[in-house]
Formats: C-alpha cells, structure tokens, sequence
C-alpha cells in the first residue's frame, strides 16, 4: 500500500519553440488509480516521464510527499510502451534486477522474484530469455521487475499499447488485480477509452497539443472489477462522455 | 532463386565447398594447362609437395606457432587496452570528446609504415612484430567499440535507471553486457586484419615466421613454398574465425536469432 502524495505543480515542457505541455496542476492521492487519456501526440507521455524523473520540466516541480523529483529512482517504477526487459538476462534475473541494484541478500532477490513470477502467472518461464516470450509475457515481466522493488508508484506508459486486443484485456485484468490486491498509486498513460475507464479511479484527458489537463472524469464504479463491468450502462455512460471529448481532441490534433 | 529464402545447412555446406573446388579446379587448368609457366605460379600438386617438404625440412611448424604467437599476443594486447578505452567513449560523451579526434586521425596510420620507426625503437626482435599489430589493431578496436557501445538501446538504459542503476550501474549492467556480442563480433573482425599486419612485419626484418619463410622462398624462386605459406595463412585464418564464431554462440546465448 503506497501512502505518498504526488503533487504535480504548474509543470510545463516545450522542446525549443514548441511547447508539448501546458502548466498542469495534479495531486494524486496515495492508492489512487489514475488513468491519463489522450489523443497520440499530445503531451501526455511526456508529463509520464517528467514523473519518472526521465524528463525535466521548463517549469514547475514534481514532488513525492515533500521529496522532489530530480531524476529517476526505484520508489516510481515504470512500465513502458516498448519491450524493455533486458536481452542478456532471464526472466528471473530481469526481475532481480532492481534488487541487485539496491544490495539486497541473494536469498531475498530470489525469494522476492519468485514471489511476483507466481503473480505475474510466469511460474516455469523463470529460466527463459526475454526473445523466447511473447508480447504479452514480456510486459508482465516488465511489471513483475517493476513491482519487485516495492515503489511507491507505479507509472505506466501504454504498457499494453504492442499488444494485441485479446492479450490487452487480460493484461488490463491482470493489473487490476494487482492494484486491487496491493492498492499501488498507479499513473496509466493510453489513448484507449475503454482501457482508462475499465482500470482508473480517476481518468484525466489531455487535450491536443500543447496539453493541458481539459477534463477529470471521476469513475465511480466500484473495485474490485471484472470484465463484466464493460458491458453496464455506466460503463457506457462514462464511455460516451469521454469519446466526446477525445474525439474533439483528435480532430484538433490532426487539423494543427 | 527467391530472393532472401533460406537454404538449408547442408545445401550451403556443400555451396562453400563447391567455391573451393572451382577455385582449385581453375588453378590446376591453367598450371597444368601450362598457360603459365610453373616458376610464376607453382601447380596444385606442386604445392602440396612443397608444403610436406617445408613441414619436414624446414621446421615449418616453428615458423606457424612463433606467427600465431605474435598475432595472439599482439591482438590481445591491443584489445586489452581498446576495449576498455572504446566503451568507455561510447559511454561518456566527454571522454570520446576528448579521444575521438585523436583515434579518429591514428586509425588512418598504416600500421606498416611504423615499421623502419620501430625497428629503430625496438630492434627487430618480438616487441617490434608486437607493436606493429597493437598499432594496427588499437585503434580500429576503439573506434568501432565506441560505436557500438554508444548505440546501446535508450529505453534500456532509461528502464535500468527507473529500477534504481546510477551511473556505475548503467555501464556495468546495460552497456557492457548489450555491447559484449557485437564487440566480440568486432574483435573476430578485427583479428583478421591482425594477420595482414604480421605478416608484413615478418616480410622485413625477421629470422622466423610465416612472412619470413614466404620471403626466403622468394630468394629460392620456389614459388611452390610461397603459395603453400600463403594458403597456410588462410587456412588459420577460415579455423580461427570457426572457433571464435562458435565461442561467440556460446557465450551469448541470448544474442543468437
């Protein structure tokens, strides 16, 4: 269970003249399960990894509880869009990597690793390299390495983006079932409407670029959530209202 | 003949040694034919007796094992030093700012035109032999591990700092280990190249040695000995890059397709 704030003020970025990001103001309270919509291109990456410590803001500051953000660190994990296990190690080895890093005891990497393969339903691919895996595998992966060093948040950039529609939806399942279990901040960065609606608490949408926050669309329906939830009214209701501010978004985005 | 269709293992074997047999078969035809007279260029039979003879008169296998001696040492010094010195440019940009001009300029010295300066520095006994291959292969080496470990994947190096790798972390457990297989692959490169330049330092100056024995046989006119000296050298060369390529497999599972 996380129990840090994460308080994002007045935090712009432009590259040169372009500006990707308007001021945005975000407080993200801890266990909190927000989802960041947008269309492609419009800043919302960027604020991720601004977040992550992976990018500085022109202006504005990033802060965990009263720690700032000055670079990236273990306590925000991040998940990313691209297959990012790394080639040389397995399965077990790519989720230890964290923890090797820290100076964590052998025996405790081990027993932290096989703890978040059995969750991550990897159990008999530890000794596998990440080209042997499929998509799908290779990001549950990714999230066991993350999860492993225990962060107080998680950041998620399209992490299901590659894979396919079949694969995303137990993928999304999967995560829910974690964050329902551990109740991890979570920041989740997609453009899919349905995929923000059936995980977040809370979905942002981020206008075209330059971004700026344009709605908070709360999501009232209650955890833990299955599958199911995708077909009620309110699932719909809240699917319908998003579009519409998506859809303006992305005709704005390919008109500029 | 599709274009990129794999062929199988034993078709290609068997195309790799067809070359051989085509390239043997046109050396005997125009020796035998008598379209050259033998004193240019020895037949294949020829060859062969003066190679048996090279290995039992001549001590033939000396001149092979001090060669391979030299190259060995010679390359290993000179990788010892550039592999080092190469990641550490591909990894920190001041340090190639401040290297890469100057290697850029020393890799364009021809290894053997050192080789009147070197004798005058080291005589003409095995450092000289080592130094114009560690001068041959340094800065090849650094220049091309530079490359490669510079190119190492962003978003692996971003992935390692979010699970907590500081700088220390970031080389020794993503760039070098996702160079190592093309730095390996380099370094069977780079070997090759090594044996042009022994041989060149054996051509001038030297009392033993593949290069040695091929310039002897030039004052004997056996141009039997010289061939065989030469063909010797390829043969070293094809075995080595075999068991180098086959190490490099082993080493670097993950790498293979």
């Amino acid at each position: 269970m996380s129990d840090k704030t994460l308080h994002i003020q007045g935090v712009t970025r432009s590259f040169g003249d372009m500006l990707a990001l308007q001021p945005v103001d975000l407080t993200v309270a801890p266990g909190e399960f927000v989802a960041v919509l947008g269309p492609s291109g419009c800043g919302k990456s960027t604020l991720l990894r601004i977040v992550a410590g992976l990018d500085r803001p022109t202006a504005g500051t990033v802060a965990l509880d009263a720690t700032p953000v000055t670079g990236p660190g273990p306590e925000r994990g991040m998940v990313f869009q691209s297959y990012t296990l790394f080639p040389w190690l397995t399965v077990e080895q790519n989720i230890r990597f964290g923890l090797r890093e820290a100076g964590r005891p052998e025996a405790e990497q081990r027993e932290i690793a096989a703890r978040f393969i059995a969750r991550t339903g990897l159990t008999g691919f530890e000794n596998h390299w990440p080209k042997q895996l499929s998509g799908g595998m290779q990001q549950r992966c990714a999230l066991a390495r993350a999860l492993a060093n225990d962060p107080e948040m998680l950041l998620l950039d399209e992490p299901f983006g590659a894979l396919d529609h079949q694969t995303r939806e137990l993928m999304q399942e999967l995560l829910l079932e974690i964050w329902e279990a551990d109740r991890k901040t979570v920041l989740f960065v997609t453009h899919d409407i349905d995929e923000a609606v059936f995980l977040a608490s809370r979905v942002l949408v981020i206008s075209a670029r330059p971004g700026r926050i344009k709605a908070e669309v709360p999501v009232p329906l209650p955890y833990p959530r299955d599958w199911t939830v995708k077909t009620s009214p309110e699932f719909a209701a809240l699917k319908a209202r998003l579009m519409a501010d998506i859809r303006e978004e992305v005709r704005r985005s390919a008109e500029a | 003949m599709t274009p990129l269709a794999p062929v199988s293992r034993a078709a290609r074997l068997l195309l790799g040694i067809g070359f051989f047999v085509v390239f043997v078969a046109a050396w005997a035809a125009i020796t035998y034919g008598g379209m050259v007279p033998p004193l240019f260029l020895a037949s294949p039979g020829a060859t062969l007796v003066a190679g048996w003879s090279l290995f039992t008169e001549f001590n033939f296998i000396g001149d092979i094992a001090i060669t391979v001696f030299r190259v060995v040492c010679g390359f290993l010094i000179a990788a010892a030093i550039a592999v080092p010195v190469g990641l550490a440019m591909g990894a920190f940009k001041s340090v190639e700012a401040f290297l890469e001009p100057f290697v850029s300029f020393a890799r364009y010295l021809p290894a053997s035109a050192f080789i009147p300066l070197l004798i005058l520095w080291a005589g003409v006994d095995e450092a000289q032999k080592l130094a114009v291959i560690f001068i041959g292969s340094v800065f090849q080496i650094i220049i091309m591990v530079a490359v490669i470990a510079a190119a190492t994947r962003r978003d692996l190096v971003e992935a390692a700092s979010t699970l907590g790798a500081r700088s220390w972390g970031v080389v020794f457990r993503v760039i070098i280990p996702s160079a190592a297989p093309q730095v390996a692959e380099t370094l069977r490169l780079v070997l090759g190249w090594a044996w042009t330049y022994v041989i060149v330092a054996e051509l001038i100056g030297a009392q033993s040695g593949i290069g040695h024995m091929i310039m002897d046989s030039q004052r004997l006119l056996d141009t039997g000995q010289m061939i065989f000296g030469i063909v010797m050298i390829g043969l070293i060369g094809l075995v080595t890059d075999v068991l180098v390529k086959a190490l490099n497999r082993r080493l670097f599972p993950w790498a293979v397709i």
